[in-house]
């Protein structure tokens, strides 16, 4: 603590990853790619009894500008994971993905030959939700572990 | 076995089996519902009949079936129903596992294009004279028709395709 006795009054010291991991773990933007039924539970998410506004998440732009965290809330059949990804890929750097839902993890009841199992099969997921469909309040625990995650990152810089 | 008809039914059915005589093969009931099954190649015909005289203006539904027999594999059903009349009749054509083919009916029932291009997709029967004959559900190039019977139910690996997981760079 010797550096900010000699900055004086009105001055802290901090690192770097530190203080761009705050900023962004406190605003995750979710880029909502609401498929299915889980769609709905995702919309509660955000609704005020659930609140992700509390969380900094309330941003929901159903566009891929400025959007960090993709929830894919549902089931992904072939045709639509092309359209999954292109919108991931749009995403700025860095970001991070939910899979929402029995579905989107593993393919769920959906076993059958039009369905990806599980979106991690073409998209780098962070985290997995159970349930099905999950409740909101899950989704919320899989959004803080996301916030956990980031600020546990060496992102900006690295000691050399 | 007896057939219990309304009146309306008993005479769409005696006008089927006097009118196309040859093509007529056999009429049954189950579950409460009245079936006739029809040489394929007289379907349109059957199916113009059916709605300028009987009043099936509505196709509710066309389907097909994989009966998974070596003769006759495939079956169309078509699900008529006359909302004057409030009676419904189900018309079924039988085809071979080879080459199956029908004529189309989409000019008599509109409906019955888009339904058609599910049969094509689904089971690999070809309807001829469609406006516009194309797969429904699955990719354009896909090879197989996922609801014959000996079509795995998880798909056949690496048919699909994924999207590229490495993104575009520039
Ligand atoms: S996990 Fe359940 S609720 Fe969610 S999309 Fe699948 S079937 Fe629907």
């Amino acid at each position: 603590m010797g550096i900010e006795s000699s900055l004086g009054d009105g001055y802290f010291t901090t690192k770097v990853d530190a203080l761009t991991n705050w900023a962004r773990s406190n605003a995750a933007w979710p880029m909502p790619m609401g498929l299915a039924c889980c769609a709905i539970e995702m919309m509660a998410f955000a609704g005020p009894k659930y609140d992700a506004a509390r969380f900094g998440s309330e941003v929901m732009r159903f566009s891929p500008r400025q959007s960090d965290v993709m929830i894919v809330a549902g089931w992904v059949n072939y045709k639509m994971a092309h359209a999954i990804r292109r919108i991931w890929d749009q995403m700025p750097d860095p970001k991070w993905c939910i899979a929402m839902g029995a579905c989107a993890s593993t393919g769920g009841m959906h076993r059958c030959y039009g369905v990806v199992q599980g979106c991690d099969n073409f998209l780098p997921v962070d985290a997995y939700v159970s349930g099905c469909p999950p409740r909101p309040d899950a989704l919320l625990h899989a959004l803080m572990k996301i916030q956990d995650k980031i600020r546990t990152e060496h992102s900006v810089m690295l000691d050399t | 076995m007896d057939l219990e008809l309304s009146d309306t039914l008993k005479k769409v059915i005696d006008g089927l089996s006097d009118q196309f005589s040859d093509s007529f093969i056999e009429v049954y009931q189950s579950t409460g519902d009245t079936f006739v099954r029809v040489e394929a190649d007289a379907v349109v015909d059957i199916c113009k009949y059916l709605k300028s005289t009987h009043h099936f203006i509505y196709l509710n539904d066309l389907f097909g079936t994989d009966r998974f027999t070596s003769e006759e594999r495939f079956e169309v059903v078509y699900n008529l129903i006359s909302l004057r009349d409030r009676e419904r009749l189900f018309l079924k054509v039988r085809l071979p596992e080879e080459d199956p083919r029908l004529e189309s009916v989409a000019d008599i029932w509109k409906s019955a294009s888009w339904m058609e291009r599910e049969v094509y997709d689904m089971f690999g029967v070809h309807f001829d004279n469609h406006p516009d004959f194309r797969r429904i559900f699955m990719p354009e190039d896909y090879e197989y028709h996922p609801m014959r019977k000996e079509f795995p139910l998880l798909g056949i690996p690496g048919s699909i395709e994924l999207p590229s997981t490495t993104p575009d760079t520039e």
